[in-house]
């Protein structure tokens, strides 16, 4: 574990000293990401002026709706940074048979290839949610308890290991084709559905989709859950809501862990 | 006398058999593009299908919005309008989106392979409108499906379909909101014989393109809001941008929310602003093309 982890801090260095080499780029990065974020949030104000609660009496006031939009920016940054690059990358080394070097290093496959890249300008995001957090919390018509407190960060890594798993079910896709250049669109589209609170889907489409993104696919789980035990009152329902998380997590860890050996089994290497 | 008008017979000859010429050079280019799309048809209905998906969102979250106002109107928009608003912006937007034109443009001149047009007598813009078209028409032949689809499962939240004329505006908003669309693209792209690498000029460009142009939001929504000039709200400022006909407008016309002398004034606007982008490009192109120094092999 310790090996990992210092080799992990390696590439880490490595990419932040890169990042640093080209320090325009770097901020122009930061830049664009937290212009496409300011405009979420600019939406997200808009719709405010015209509601004062987003579904009626669902709680998602403009407070607590922001503390939940924290929520999903802390978590889909940590993915951003730590794990889309290197998926990314992935792609085109199955295609030209990079994957090939991968493979005979001394080193887990899933860990090399998951998180040799660290992309630091995705930071930016989660930093800014970060203060929208802390900006948020003590305006919350319910303060949260300490114990909510400290749930908070173990479920933003299950939303994160929820959405990792993803990231890895993806990568094996490309694996399986050959090639697959809308990893990032399937990506976005699927993450989209964890954007908002699960009680706007709701009705005889709503419903249905609600439990598919639940129990199926758990994107909704990502941010729904830490952001409920946050930013609304903790009731006894809410244990159940935090163990769902808790299982969701370590199954789509398992789950994505099988899928990707299985797809790795069946590579064949496209260099010469 | 007989010699001068044999001479102008001739003359006219020559012109109309360069014209002739020209359209059939067009014509192949056409056709050329249209057989390079049609390779990647199923990615096409895949990726067309795809697209709907963030609206579905985007109707869950103002079914919710509208489910806790006590109003059943914001903006002037009803539940079902805003429903069909989001849908007739996915038509807008597939007559005026230019993916990955204003990046090809600037590939091109930074990779040196934009020199081949300078010296084929091939008209680089006229090439790269006809690439669009052919781009577009394989488009609408296959996402024909998906969207009829889509608007036949949902056309209960559509009003009654407008009357003949209304979806006469409707189809030119459309046409001129293809050539805003590129025109626009094309000139960013064009910057790249200054700037070389423009991918955060278009990010800049889609970021206030995705806001201003109606494809978020209504646009009829910011009426409310000053921009500190007195008299003027930010729908007001934003009317006078490029962007809104490119997504706002042809929905707006459908759904009859712009009308009579504003519906004129707004098509007047449009077309200005297709001419306006269309000579900026030609200028960018000659100005470029003076200063280019063909980088690559």
């Amino acid at each position: 574990m310790n090996r990992y982890l210092s080799i992990f801090a390696t590439f880490a260095r490595v990419c932040l000293v890169r990042d640093m080499t080209f320090r325009a780029n770097f901020i122009l990065e930061c830049v664009t990401s937290l212009g496409w974020m300011a405009m979420n949030l600019a939406f997200y104000l808009l719709v405010f002026t015209f509601t004062s609660e987003i579904g009626r009496g669902t709680g998602w006031t403009k407070e607590p709706f922001f503390a939940f939009v924290a929520t999903g920016l802390i978590i889909n940054s940590i993915v951003q940074a730590l794990f889309m690059p290197s998926a990314e990358e992935l792609t085109e080394m199955v295609r030209t048979g990079g994957l090939d070097a991968v493979l005979v290093q001394p080193l887990d496959a899933q860990f090399l290839l998951s998180m040799h890249r660290v992309d630091f300008s995705a930071f930016a995001n989660g930093l800014v949610g970060v203060g929208l957090l802390v900006w948020a919390i003590p305006r919350l018509p319910h303060p949260p308890s300490p114990l909510a407190l400290l749930l908070y960060p173990l479920l933003v890594v299950c939303g994160v290991a929820i959405l990792y798993s993803l990231v890895i079910m993806l990568a094996a896709a490309t694996i399986h084709l050959g090639r697959n250049q809308s990893l990032y669109d399937f990506w976005f589209y699927l993450t989209n559905f964890s954007r908002y609170p699960a009680e706007i889907y709701s009705g005889p489409w709503g419903g249905p989709l609600r439990a598919l993104c639940t129990f199926v696919i758990p994107i909704l789980l990502v941010v729904n859950v830490p952001a409920r035990v946050i930013a609304q009152p903790f009731t006894g329902q809410a244990w159940g809501m935090i163990v769902g998380a808790l299982l969701a997590a370590l199954l789509s860890l398992v789950l994505s862990r099988w899928v990707f050996q299985s797809a790795l089994a069946k590579y064949r290497s496209a260099s010469s | 006398m007989s010699t001068t008008a044999g001479g102008r017979f001739a003359a006219d000859q020559g012109f109309l058999a360069r014209r002739l010429h020209a359209w059939r050079v067009w014509w192949t280019m056409l056709v050329i593009c249209l057989e390079e799309r049609l390779v990647y048809r199923g990615d096409f209905i895949l990726g067309t299908l795809m697209r709907f998906l963030p609206i579905v969102t985007q109707v869950f979250l103002w079914t919710a919005v509208f489910g806790a106002t006590s109003s059943g109107s914001i903006a002037g928009y009803s539940r079902n309008d805003i429903v069909a608003y989001y849908l007739l912006t996915m038509v807008s937007r597939a007559f005026s989106s230019m993916p990955g034109l204003a990046g090809g443009i600037a590939r091109g001149i930074r990779d040196g392979s934009v020199k081949k047009y300078l010296v084929q007598p091939v008209d680089y813009v006229s090439y790269l409108l006809a690439a669009r078209i052919a781009h577009k028409l394989v488009y609408y032949a296959v996402a024909i499906l998906p969207f009829a689809g889509v608007f036949l499962f949902c056309r209960e939240y559509f009003p009654p379909i407008p009357d003949w004329s209304t979806i006469g505006v409707f189809v030119i908003s459309l046409l001129l909101s293809f050539l805003l669309g590129f025109f626009m693209e094309a000139t960013l792209g064009m910057l790249g014989f200054w700037f070389l690498e423009v991918s955060s000029i278009v990010f800049a460009y889609m970021l206030v393109q995705y806001m201003l142009s109606g494809h978020m939001f209504p646009l009829d929504m910011l009426a409310d809001i000053p921009t500190g000039i007195p008299g003027l709200s930010v729908a007001g400022l934003v009317r006078f941008l490029p962007f809104e006909y490119t997504a706002y407008f042809p929905a707006a016309v459908w759904l009859g929310k712009v009308q009579g002398a504003e519906l004129v004034r707004s098509l007047l606007v449009e077309t200005a602003w297709v001419v306006v982008m269309a000579v900026a490009c030609r200028i960018a192109w000659w100005r470029g093309t003076r200063r280019y120094s063909a980088f690559g092999g």
